[in-house]
């Protein structure tokens, strides 16, 4: 079983119009800006794929990565907890404008929704955002005295995530706080994609530290030296 | 003597609660100050929300490393004994009430423990991250904050009118005038400035004071 595609265009080609996409990383950290910038380049030639709800932590920062989704005119809604950056200027100049719809979700929920749809676990309570108003329209309950909220699971019809070292069979290490939703996401998506800094043979990384199973993975790109999101920010690099 | 404590002395008081190897998680700004008051020979293990437990300070400039950052998206360094989990765990360990100390900003805390923290109001793009779930994270839900606004309105209230970050959540309140823990749905004053009245600091605060017998004074060093 070998997973590796051979290119960017290819790892992202099943996405389409519409679809639900998670897309790992937390700020900078674990952004799979190659994949993204893939994804951008297709619509750019061919106009699609568009529409897209895109899930993640936030809603872009600066000008690359979901930023750039978002100015090119791909994204109908995100789904995300914080969708505040050092730039938000993207998502906050067509929010403004009535042209991306937003799902605010608190990021605890956030994670375990998408545990959730990855777990085949439909619905779930929790005592976060109860007595808000993002719990306005929930169904609540008491548990052992005190009151919850249910949150129903979150799926995506394909990931598109950043890991440190793949095998070949899709079995995945992360780098540092770069892991985040990663493999939540890698469970909860119908296809997932990885962007990986390094393919390595099966039995390479070491069972005992695999992070991702490979079931979760169904392709896999090999990125070796991959852009930093905060380092292009910083920068200033816009994209395309 | 000043009237009232600056930012750092309020963080510094707060850091005082805190026990050697106690995990806390610090809010993004303001509260992220109180590490750097721990009492000697007292280590906290800091959690942040994105994955990390035990980091340590920011790195020197020109040596941060973007995959090793925190919630509020700041470069960290990893301390003896760290370890990197996913966001489903991390949350686990905040939700579950693994944290014992849970120590955030505010804009305004009510006398019943509702905290209203992460809007102010329908302008703007609303962002919650993970306040909502930091507000029923931890054994103790610690608020820092000044005592008034910025136009002198009081922060601490009878109930909230901003939108709620969690309800009945909050213990214990530091702020520039007083230490002030929430019981029964009641403000009970532990702590005030010593050249405060009474009557000075009711004044400030939009809600009634419990008073015991003893009080203690707010006392914290020049920083």
């Amino acid at each position: 079983m070998d997973k590796t595609v051979d290119s960017l265009a290819t790892a992202v080609a099943r996405v389409e119009d519409g679809m639900v996409v998670m897309i790992g990383g937390f700020g900078g950290a674990g952004a799979p800006i190659e994949l993204i910038h893939a994804l951008i380049d297709r619509f750019v030639a061919t106009g699609s794929p568009g529409k897209l709800t895109v899930v993640n932590n936030n809603a872009g920062n600066g000008r690359i990565g979901i930023a750039a989704m978002i100015d090119a005119g791909m994204v109908a809604k995100m789904v995300c907890s914080f969708p505040r950056s050092s730039d938000p200027r993207a998502f906050t100049e067509r929010y403004q404008a009535g042209e991306i719809a937003l799902e605010l979700v608190p990021q605890g929920t956030l994670a375990e929704r998408i545990r959730a749809g990855g777990a085949g676990i439909p619905a779930f309570y929790t005592p976060s955002s109860y007595g808000t108003d993002l719990a306005v329209g929930k169904p609540v309950a008491e548990f052992d005295g005190r009151m919850y909220v249910q949150e129903r699971w979150l799926k995506a019809d394909v990931a598109l995530i950043k890991a440190e070292l793949a095998d070949r069979q899709g079995n995945l290490t992360y780098r540092k706080a770069a892991r985040n939703f990663s493999p939540l996401m890698a469970a909860a998506a119908g296809f997932t994609v990885v962007q990986a800094t390094r393919v390595v043979e099966p039995g390479s990384i070491d069972a005992e530290q695999v992070i991702t199973p490979g079931l979760f993975v169904d392709a896999i790109v090999e990125v070796a030296n991959p852009q930093q999101e905060e380092a292009l920010i910083r920068a200033g690099v816009a994209y395309p | 003597m000043s009237t009232r404590l600056s930012n750092a002395q309020i963080a510094w008081r707060a850091a005082q609660d805190i026990e050697d190897g106690a995990y806390v998680n610090l809010g993004i700004g303001f509260p992220e100050m109180v590490a750097r008051f721990q009492p000697p020979g007292r280590q906290a293990i800091f959690h942040t929300e994105n994955g990390i437990l035990n980091f340590g300070e920011a790195p020197p400039e020109g040596e941060e490393d973007w995959d090793l950052i925190n919630a509020g998206k700041r470069a960290v360094t990893l301390r003896p004994g760290a370890a990197f989990f996913h966001h489903a765990d991390s949350f686990a360990m905040v939700r579950g009430g693994h944290l014992d100390v849970a120590i955030l900003g505010t804009y305004e805390v009510a006398e019943n423990g509702d905290l209203a923290n992460w809007s102010t109001g329908p302008k703007g793009v609303p962002a919650v991250g993970g306040a909502m779930d930091l507000v029923h994270g931890a054994k103790r839900v610690a608020v820092i904050t000044d005592h008034v606004t910025k136009d002198g309105r009081p922060k601490l209230v009878q109930r909230c009118s901003l939108p709620l970050t969690g309800v009945g959540c909050v213990t214990r309140v530091y702020t520039s005038l007083a230490v002030i823990d929430i019981e029964n749905q009641r403000f009970v004053l532990r702590e005030k400035l010593p050249q405060l009245s009474l009557d000075e600091l009711q004044a400030m605060t939009g809600a009634e004071l419990v008073v015991p017998d003893s009080i203690g004074a707010l006392i914290a060093p020049e920083i």
